[in-house]
């Protein structure tokens, strides 16, 4: 009690001073008619104080980058997974090894078979002339072209080639590639950019899905062969949008499918592109040479007008016995790949020999159309004898030359339906000599139609060797499926 | 590197100026006088929007009758170009009968083996008759003959690895071999030069790309030290795997790959190399081996060799060598093993006689003599280039030799005099090389004799003259070889 009442005097005095300080005019100064009193130098100063604080940084917790050592450290640590996985015991990458040509009787492993896994649709190897026009191709200009199409490798039977097939097809112009494949997954991104729709059947095979997976482009994906799904995809992606007048469409089909030997039905496709205003890009690489009156692909099957179609390519790898590709449509389509297909553009050009033994295979087709009507009668007497193969079903169109058989009940596991048939062809080979192959697959394709035996069926086959497959493969396959 | 005066970069911009200002004229016309005429495309979108084909329509199509000049022989030392003439400037081009005779400056041809061969060609046209033009069949399938399996193992002992694998074509193999190897997760380090077909490959696999500057090993290390410290992006988790991708020669530049730098800095941080050997097997190092032999490097050190039999063995196809689990798996997996057709029997024929040719198994030293005549060819070549005042770009021993152009213009003038006096030559502008960068580029081949190289060189000295593109001094005090052989005969 004694202490408190001096300090608070003392407080008392202290604060007098204090606000006499404050309300004392300072210099008896007066601005503009406001007296200077201490109180303002102390705002003055406050808000001199609140400027400074705005204008400075905000406070960040400060960025530590990694040191030198932190690197080295974690680069030490991190360990890359192998670049391939181990060698998995019974996997099997040996195939048969052909000892002549793959004609449709061939010498396999020292033994005569009979060769069903050649897709020598015509029955163009061996011939005579075609051999000929190469050996004078081989003569004149040597194995290779040594160069691409725009560096001194087009040669004058590159021409002749493009301009053989454009006549043959009933097209303006046509453009070469170098291999089967490259062709449509080089087309696919010269036409199909960032931001335009294409719409594609789920079964297309491996080298489709590269170019559209390549083009960047937006893809839908129709149930395989099915009209229907396709109409109704078209119909939601065109209505009510707009701005789908300004981006390129297209729709992407096979011909022959490779994967399960259906025929795509292009009259409908035909009426639906035209209905919605896509374009159709059209894969003939096992259809060209065989479908229609004279050979000329599905479009003269159907009777559609080959303008109606924007893009065919195909690979000649199959009916014409020969290797490399062509893509055909109009000149503005043909001209624009010259310069901006990557497969055209950055690679060698086919060897001039295999493009002489083209314009050979497409001359002998124009010359002797019986071959196509020797080729049906072979698809049918097959498609006879094997109707009632114990286990096994045709799923492949009548007149498609790739017979597609798959097991009637699936085990349930890819893996071991693709041991059961690798074991059937296995054994057809050995104890029957007939050589039938089954499709395979690479991890890299997302096609999810099911596996299954693939016979290729060639003109230069005669009754007999169909009967033998077919007597073969009943017998082999009683024997092995008998317990499934 | 190339290093560009600012006057030439200067004069070469003000040409592109003036092409893309006459370009938009012409184009700002043709819209109008079209809008008359009725469209054909009845509410189809059309295949080229506004400036996407610019470069071709207006730059391109200008001087068109530079590229895919046709021909009607075989590639070799000599061959016969075909005259062309064009009713519409140059839109369209039509064929005559007539052809030149030309020096051939352009195709890849490096050992000789263009044309028919007395060893090579006889065998190809056995296999032709015994096997036929194709197998018609995928390799995976029935397309495997004994050819192909013999030229597997001979190429894997050529190389110096345990095991290969062969495709038709070499641009498929870079592009379905890529994404057999690595896929999402995985990180691909190229080079900034890379080819089209790499780029392809590594765009198809959907793994990440990153790029480091063209042949520059400490850039490399930068770059993984990063990628490897960051790791995936947005997750940061650790990449799978990571491919650094080089080529053994750079087809625009001429140059060697730093391959022994670039194989320590991957092995110091754990990646997986793969050598692209297109242009340099076959046609550099003693015995042809490629780059490896060349710059003295282990073939087991570089995990993945690839190459082509187009340029050094005059056929068509590609490989990959590696060892034996990986060759394993890319059977069981690589998509153009299991779907493409398989190689052609005479293709394949004519790799393996090249090859025992190359290795003197034939009997004769027309291997070696190629090999070193070659060398000879590319080293004299440069060097009196250089002489002569010429920008040439790439190392010694490489077979291809860049020359500078850079102005749009030249590119036309030089190539049309070159080929006036009989010397065809190849010209590369963009989108090929970079815009301000065309050159002209030589491929020297192991038949040009010596009188076709002086030949060459001349012409090129007078077009060079002509055209102004000696940019460097020519060297005075030493008299070339040209003038030396004048003063002789």
């Amino acid at each position: 009690m004694d202490m408190a009442l001096p300090v608070v005097n003392a407080t008392a005095a202290v604060l007098a001073r204090v606000s006499a300080a404050f309300n004392a005019p300072l210099a008896r100064a007066v601005v503009f008619g406001v007296h200077i009193d201490g109180h303002l130098v102390v705002e003055g100063l406050l808000i001199a104080v609140i400027v400074f604080q705005l204008s400075r940084k905000s406070y960040k917790p400060p960025k530590k980058p990694l040191t030198e050592k932190e690197i080295d450290e974690l680069c030490d640590e991190w360990e890359p997974e192998p670049l391939c996985p181990p060698i998995k015991e019974g996997a099997r990458i040996d195939t048969p090894m052909l000892e002549s040509a793959a004609g449709p009787h061939t010498i396999v492993d020292g033994k005569e078979v009979v060769n069903f896994a050649s897709a020598n649709y015509l029955g163009l190897i061996g011939n005579e002339k075609i051999i000929d026009s190469c050996i004078g191709s081989l003569e004149k200009y040597g194995v290779g072209s040594c160069g691409p199409r725009g560096f001194y490798g087009t040669i004058d039977v590159h021409l002749d080639c493009e301009s053989k097939i454009a006549k043959f097809l009933g097209t303006p112009d046509s453009i070469l590639y170098s291999y089967g494949i490259s062709t449509i997954f080089s087309v696919i991104p010269a036409f199909c950019k960032k931001g335009d729709i294409i719409v594609a059947d789920e079964g297309v095979h491996w080298a489709v899905q590269n170019g559209l997976h390549l083009s960047r482009s937006t893809v839908v994906y129709f149930k395989h062969n099915d009209m229907a799904s396709l109409a109704s995809t078209l119909e939601k992606l065109t209505r009510g949008n707009k701005r789908a007048e300004k981006i390129r469409r297209y729709i992407v089909v096979e011909s022959i499918y490779q994967n399960s030997g259906q025929i795509a039905p292009l009259d409908e496709i035909v009426k639906l592109k035209e209905k919605y205003r896509f374009r159709v890009i059209l894969e003939e690489s096992h259809s060209f040479g065989v479908l229609g009156k004279s050979g000329r692909g599905l479009a003269e099957h159907y009777g559609v007008p080959i303008e109606k179609i924007d893009i065919i390519t195909a690979g000649m790898g199959n009916a014409l016995a020969t290797d490399g590709g062509f893509c055909t449509g109009s000149v503005r389509v043909v001209d624009h790949q010259r310069l901006s297909s990557s497969g055209y553009v950055f690679s060698a050009s086919l060897p001039p020999y295999l493009a002489s033994a083209a314009v050979s295979a497409v001359n002998y087709l124009e010359e002797n159309p019986s071959v196509l009507a020797n080729l049906r009668s072979n698809i049918a007497l097959l498609h006879k004898e094997l109707s009632d193969t114990p286990g096994l079903e045709i799923t492949s169109h009548v007149l498609s030359p790739i017979v597609f058989l798959k097991l009637k009940k699936s085990t349930g596991s890819p893996t071991t339906d693709l041991d059961l048939l690798e074991t059937i062809a296995d054994k057809v080979l050995k104890e029957d000599s007939v050589f039938i192959v089954t499709s395979k697959k690479s991890n890299l394709d997302r096609c999810k139609l099911p596996i299954g035996i693939r016979l290729f069926v060639s003109a230069g086959h005669t009754e007999s060797d169909i009967s033998r497959l077919s007597s073969s493969l009943k017998r082999v396959s009683a024997s092995v499926l008998s317990d499934y | 590197m190339v290093r560009l005066p600012y006057v030439t970069a200067l004069t070469t911009l003000f040409s592109y100026g003036l092409l893309f200002a006459f370009g938009q004229l012409r184009d700002f016309f043709r819209r109008i006088l079209d809008a008359r005429k009725p469209s054909n495309l009845k509410g189809y979108a059309p295949i080229c929007l506004g400036l996407e084909d610019f470069y071709t329509r207006r730059l391109y199509l200008r001087i068109q009758d530079c590229f895919g000049r046709p021909i009607t022989s075989a590639p070799d030392a000599w061959f016969d170009v075909v005259e062309r003439y064009s009713n519409d400037c140059n839109k369209t081009l039509h064929r005559t009968t007539a052809t030149t005779k030309c020096l051939n400056l352009g195709s890849y041809n490096y050992l000789g083996f263009a044309a028919a061969d007395e060893y090579c060609t006889p065998r190809v046209i056995e296999s032709l008759k015994k096997y036929s033009a194709s197998t018609c069949s995928v390799r995976a399938d029935g397309g495997n003959t004994k050819l192909h399996t013999e030229l597997e193992l001979l190429v894997a002992t050529f190389v110096g690895k345990p095991a290969a694998i062969l495709f038709g074509m070499g641009y498929v193999t870079n592009s379905a071999i890529i994404p057999a190897l690595v896929g999402k997760g995985g990180l691909i380090i190229s080079d900034s030069l890379n080819h089209n077909s790499i780029v392809n490959g590594a765009r198809g696999s959907g793994a990440t790309v990153r790029v480091f500057q063209h042949n520059n090993p400490a850039h490399l290390e930068e770059v993984l030290r990063e990628q490897i410290a960051g790791g995936q992006p947005r997750t940061h988790r650790p990449w799978k795997k990571i491919i650094v991708i080089v080529e053994g020669i750079y087809s625009m530049e001429g140059e060697l790959c730093k391959l022994p730098e670039v194989i320590s800095v991957c092995k110091k941080y754990k990646a997986y190399t793969y050598l692209d050997e297109a242009h340099s097997i076959g046609a550099i190092g003693k015995t042809g081996r490629g780059v490896c032999e060349l710059l003295g490097v282990d073939p087991a050190d570089v995990d993945i060799m690839m190459g082509t039999f187009t340029k050094s063995f005059g056929s068509c196809g590609g490989y990959i060598a590696a060892s034996n689990e990986i060759i394993h798996h890319l059977k069981l997996t690589c998509p153009a093993h299991i779907y493409a057709t398989s190689m052609s029997p005479p293709a394949v024929q004519q790799v393996i006689s090249a090859i025992k040719v190359i290795l003197g198994e034939d009997g004769t030293n027309r291997g070696a003599k190629k090999l070193a005549q070659i060398r000879e060819n590319s080293n004299f070549f440069r060097l009196e280039l250089q002489k002569m005042g010429f920008e040439v770009l790439g190392d010694n021993d490489s077979p291809v030799m860049p020359i500078m152009l850079y102005n749009p213009a030249k590119i036309p003038a030089f190539s049309r005099e070159c080929l006036r006096q009989n010397v065809a030559v190849v010209t590369v502008a963009f989108p090929a090389t970079p815009l301000l960068l065309a050159r002209a580029r030589i491929c020297i081949s192991a038949s040009h004799s010596r009188e076709d190289l002086i030949k060459g060189l001349e012409v090129i000295s007078k077009v060079g003259d002509l055209v102004g593109i000696k940019y460097f001094p020519v060297e005075q005090e030493k008299t070339t070889a040209v003038e030396k052989l004048k003063k002789i005969q």
